[in-house]
């Protein structure tokens, strides 16, 4: 599984970073940084959690 | 699961759209019939407001993204549903195909219209927000390049046009029937923060005063078109276009007399059923919420989501015999205005108390906090995404302002 951020449409709404912290940080700059795009199988529910949960449908997972 | 257990879900938006995906995906084996009026492929509402205004974005840039899955859904657009037998089991409407479909369970997803300003049906120039239709028909009078464009509503979407057509070079007037922007939402003081960064960006904002009616001529094909606002102060603008962005009510008109229970919205229980059966979810569906100790009806995007999963999975209990879980979540959205992005967590009121934790409101970048007594209730950001969601999680734990405080000192 690789995590995709389509970068053009996010606008670092940190929903992604409310779901799952350990992949998805939105920093002080207000840019969302990917922390691991290649997480373990077991992220998956929240990942695609994370999915469909992104204001800006920014987020793909990559199998 | 019974691959003949048929279930239709009306309305095709957020919330339909992903109960539909969560029934499939929590194991519905038999048909999935989501019908909507909207003849338009299901698509996202936010950026009717903003990039479809202001960035050109085309209608297939809006669809959604559930469209891509396969979940093999029988969508039935154009189909207007006028009328429902809970003892029959049918739904009947108008559009393509057979006028009675019949299910077995049901999700009424079928939202909100946007509400006009009485007596301007069909005047030229005066538009709502509300349908893809909407905002390209107001895309389209937005491109003729108007000396003034006036909103009426200085809520979200109001706010959000306008600054869609500032960004476009077009003057804007907003009129506000209440002393402060979203005062009813945020309360005066940062209702106060709203009308300073409108100002900001010179927009015209006419506060405390209604519309009494507008001025407008013949046009040449017999109708008429809207060429002024008059005020209730006495005063008038002069205006090519008139967006109206005064609320909207829930589409409960076909429901009438079904049998289901009606206030300003579907009455659900404490897990969005509705009747045994059918559940609701998304704008329509007013529920008993008991971290908030009231009923509640959202009008949010991200609330459409979760309340469409969780009407899903209360009829998938009642399929698998399980335990149904009660729909309870923090409401939260969003609204970007100019280059700043509004986020607001909880359900604050105007009388809690609010406190800034982070930044300065002058630079129109910060978070505050509201308090009722000791219980945090609410928290607000302006371009800060990332302390709102670290708070908000607090928030979600049903934490206090104290907590919220010490998480702050640590931004």
């Amino acid at each position: 599984m690789r995590v995709v951020v389509d970068f053009d449409l996010c606008e670092s709404n940190a929903i992604c970073m409310g779901i799952v912290p350990e992949i998805f940080e939105v920093r002080d700059d207000d840019f969302l940084y990917v922390l691991n795009e290649t997480p373990d199988e077991s992220e998956r529910s929240k990942v695609e959690e994370a999915v469909q949960r992104c204001p800006k449908q920014a987020i793909s997972i990559e199998d | 699961m019974d691959s003949t257990h048929t279930t239709v879900v009306v309305g095709a938006s957020l919330a339909g759209m992903h109960a539909a995906r969560t029934l499939r995906v929590g194991g519905h084996a038999g048909r999935i019939i989501v019908l909507d009026a909207d003849s338009h492929t299901p698509y996202d509402k936010p950026p009717l407001s903003k990039q479809v205004l202001s960035e050109g974005w085309e209608p297939e840039q809006l669809a959604l993204h559930v469209l891509n899955e396969d979940l093999d859904l029988e969508l039935r657009l154009g189909f207007r549903a006028t009328g429902l037998d809970l003892d029959g089991r049918t739904v009947t409407g108008e559009g393509p195909g057979e006028p009675e479909v019949a299910f077995d369970s049901l999700v009424l997803a079928c939202g909100a219209a946007a509400r006009h300003l009485p007596g301007t049906d069909g005047v030229d120039g005066v538009h709502v927000v509300r349908s893809l239709d909407d905002a390209l028909a107001l895309r389209s009078d937005l491109e003729a390049s108007p000396g003034r464009v006036v909103v009426i509503g200085a809520g979200f979407i109001g706010a959000e046009v306008a600054a869609s057509c500032r960004t476009l070079d077009i003057d804007v007037t907003i009129v506000e029937v209440l002393p402060l922007p979203l005062e009813r939402v945020l309360g005066a003081e940062m209702g106060e923060v709203c009308a300073a960064l409108h100002r900001a960006h010179d927009v015209d904002l006419r506060l405390g005063t209604g519309v009494d009616h507008l001025d407008t001529v013949p046009t040449a094909e017999g109708g008429r078109r809207v060429v002024g606002v008059a005020l209730s102060d006495g005063t008038s603008v002069a205006a090519e276009v008139v967006v109206v962005g005064i609320g909207v009510t829930v589409n409960t008109g076909w429901l009438e007399g079904s049998g289901l229970t009606l206030d300003d919205g579907i009455v659900c229980d404490d897990t969005l059923l509705a009747a045994p059966g059918v559940t609701a979810a998304g704008d329509i569906a007013r529920y008993p919420s008991k971290r908030f100790g009231q009923m509640l009806r959202v009008e949010h995007w991200d609330h459409a989501i979760e309340g469409g999963e969780a009407a899903a999975r209360r009829l998938l209990a009642d399929m698998k015999g399980e335990e149904p879980t009660p729909f309870d979540p923090v409401p939260w959205f969003w609204s970007d205005q100019y280059d700043r992005k509004i986020q607001l967590a909880g359900r604050p009121l105007p009388t809690d108390e609010v406190q800034v934790v982070e930044g300065d409101p002058a630079e129109f970048r910060f978070v505050a906090i509201y308090g009722r007594g000791e219980q945090l209730v609410g928290v607000l950001g302006m371009n800060r995404p990332r302390h709102v969601m670290q708070l908000r999680r607090i928030l979600e734990q049903g934490g206090t302002v104290e907590q919220a405080l010490e998480r702050a000192a640590s931004f």
